[in-house]
């Protein structure tokens, strides 16, 4: 299988006014064709600016300052601006969480996405329509020659995020980025949505990054998992391997969490404290403050270096725990 | 009572996808022009700038008298049957003048209202999409027009310009456009934040496409009812400069200047100075509660 995106020693920081602020921090990843890569992680583990990172839209103050996206056999950071916005949305596309919020509220709907057709492919306005309408009908929406010509507030939370979708893949790119692509909507919405999300990148051969905090959503669709936790990767499994060995303390405590049917404890796992503000990292394991293993294997290691990723059966895994005793001692 | 209004999930999850929709399709507008209607100032100063332009295009039809044309035994005549308004001082028909006037009244407010809004979302954008420096070059050169008194401003261009009633024209113009630099610059900001641009940018939308195709439309309500309220304002400074003897000259029937030249009549003939007085009251009124009503049709937060 090769390789549609490798990513490696992504390094993306924010100069703020209280210094500097590592967000992404040397994230390796790599997308095969046609696979879905899960990138979980809690709020503020850099897993959004990873996936801004990978199509540089990350916004001042913050700026990639290290690593390569190689896509298509060309590193992503190192063409210009132009040829960039020419791949946007034709080879790479994104998804987003607020479906609503990302659609332009004064323009129809069918010319916002025709305009992808004229743009990026040349099309005149009205065989482009004609392109949109299909394509309205092919991602669910009930009578698309009429929809095409509503605002997007007349629309519904899972019908905006559809025609985002149709938008995202309009031009069947190789890489969709989907940030949150159902947190916003139902529950019973969103495995509508992310049935959809799949049959299309299926049909298309598009390969998929799906961010997401959401541990039931990366166990249904993914066949890969990343884990992030403080800018960093932690764990990279195979999405059976994860969910049912995992090795990291992290993605343990997470999926200890996580409410399971039919389980009858009196609460759920929490983890406690919170992650590191990103200026004050911990000298060893980003994870040690915040681990039970830590204190079970007492072991001291974990304050005073940080691990590397060590391999587990199915993946990687970035903990003292899994490297070879040798290492370790 | 039951404040928490929100449906339970489910009924909101049945509601999702068959497709319902909230209401007609909002139609762009002659809805707009229909609840302008509705709108009780709207009435009332649409009303009254439909009858300007009315009477601008058809002032050949129905001015009674050649506006320009003197007659002497009639001068100084008080309102009457065969003058309406009374005559000035050279016998002229004032209600001819006035309605003659409108056509100027009009080239004033849509010309230098042109002039203000194209400069200055010229100006705004090139601030609010142009770097650091260029922002902050065009913003303070914006706050140092702002700084000089408003007619200080006029004047200033007129004494480059020389006067006359183009030139009046264009400093009324140059002198309201940092007004609207600022309104688009702020709006521009604030709507570049917004995630449907993110989404334009994420799907290969350039600057420039962006800029045009999404901010400029996103931004048009407050640009209109700006320049809404810039129009009489521009009326009234255009009919000041007039009155100044920097615009409009002499036999031209527009109101500064016929307020200007009959003013000397005042104490014996009023009407001389009350028809073009009032005209210009009535259009700015019109023009004002014409603003008034598009802000509140036009605004998304002011509608119920």
């Amino acid at each position: 299988m090769t390789a549609v995106l490798q990513v490696k020693g992504l390094r993306t920081q924010f100069a703020t006014d209280s210094g500097l602020v590592v967000a992404v921090d040397g994230v390796d990843l790599s997308v095969n064709e046609g696979e879905v890569l899960g990138l979980v992680g809690e709020s503020g583990s850099g897993k959004t600016i990873t996936a801004l990172s990978l199509i540089r839209l990350v916004s001042a103050p913050g700026r990639i300052v290290g690593g390569r996206v190689m896509f298509d056999g060309k590193d992503l950071l190192t063409l210009t601006e132009r040829e960039m916005v020419r791949l946007r949305g034709d080879r790479i596309s994104m998804v987003f969480q607020q479906p609503k919020a990302s659609l332009n509220p004064v323009r129809r709907i069918g010319a916002q996405i025709a305009e992808l057709f004229e743009y990026h492919r040349g099309l005149s306005c009205r065989a482009a329509m004609v392109q949109a309408v299909d394509l309205l009908g092919r991602v669910g929406i009930p009578a698309p020659d009429r929809k095409a010509l509503a605002y997007p507030h007349e629309l519904s939370g899972g019908q905006a995020q559809r025609v985002m979708i149709a938008m995202a893949l309009a031009l069947k790119p190789r890489l969709l980025i989907a940030d949150e692509p159902t947190t916003a909507l139902d529950v019973t919405i969103q495995a509508q949505i992310l049935e959809l999300l799949l049959d299309l990148c299926r049909d298309t051969g598009t390969a998929m990054i799906l961010v997401t905090h959401d541990l039931g959503v990366i166990a249904q669709t993914a066949d890969r998992v990343a884990v992030m936790y403080a800018g960093r990767i932690v764990e990279e499994r195979a999405v059976t391997d994860l969910f049912d060995d995992p090795c990291h303390p992290y993605t343990r405590a997470l999926l200890a969490s996580m409410p399971v049917q039919g389980d009858v404890r009196d609460r759920l796992g929490a983890i406690p404290g919170s992650v590191p503000p990103p200026g004050r990292m911990p000298l060893g394991c980003r994870f040690a403050p915040r681990c039970a293993e830590r204190i079970r294997h007492a072991m001291t290691i974990c304050d005073r270096e940080e691990p590397v990723l060590y391999r587990v059966a199915g993946g990687l895994s970035r903990c003292w725990l899994a490297a070879p005793a040798v290492v370790r001692s | 009572m039951n404040l928490d209004a929100n449906p339970a999930p489910a009924a909101l999850a049945a509601y999702d996808d068959p497709g319902i929709v909230a209401g007609p399709p909002r139609g762009g507008f002659r809805a707009m022009l229909r609840r302008l209607w509705r709108h009780r100032s709207g009435k009332i100063g649409g009303g009254l700038v439909l009858l300007i332009i009315f009477c601008a295009i058809f002032a050949p039809w129905i001015a009674p008298y050649d506006p320009l044309k003197l007659a002497m035994l009639d001068r100084l005549q008080p309102p009457s049957l065969a003058h309406p308004f009374g005559t000035d001082e050279l016998g002229r028909d004032l209600l001819s003048r006035v309605i003659y006037g409108t056509r100027y009244m009009i080239l004033v407010s849509v010309v230098s209202t042109g002039i203000a809004a194209t400069g200055g979302i010229f100006l705004g954008l090139l601030a609010a999409a142009g770097g650091r420096w260029t922002d902050l070059l065009v913003m303070r050169l914006v706050d140092i027009m702002l700084a000089f008194p408003y007619i200080l401003l006029l004047l200033a261009v007129i004494a480059i310009l020389g006067p006359s009633l183009i030139t009046a024209l264009v400093a009324v113009g140059i002198a309201a456009m940092p007004g609207f630099a600022r309104l688009v610059r702020g709006e521009t900001l604030s709507v570049r934040e917004s995630e449907y641009v993110e989404a334009m940018r994420v799907l290969g939308a350039g600057t420039l496409r962006i800029t045009f195709r999404t901010i400029l439309p996103n931004i048009a309500s407050p640009l209109i009812i700006y320049a809404s309220y810039t129009m009489p304002l521009a009326v009234l400074s255009a009919a000041a400069l007039s009155f100044l003897g920097l615009g409009a000259q002499p036999p031209l029937p527009e109101w500064g200047a016929m307020l200007v030249q009959s003013r000397s009549f005042l104490r014996t003939s009023t009407w001389v100075v009350a028809a073009p007085g009032f005209a210009i009251f009535f259009a700015i009124i019109g023009l004002n509660l014409l603003g008034n009503a598009l802000r509140d049709v036009l605004d998304p937060k002011a509608r119920t």
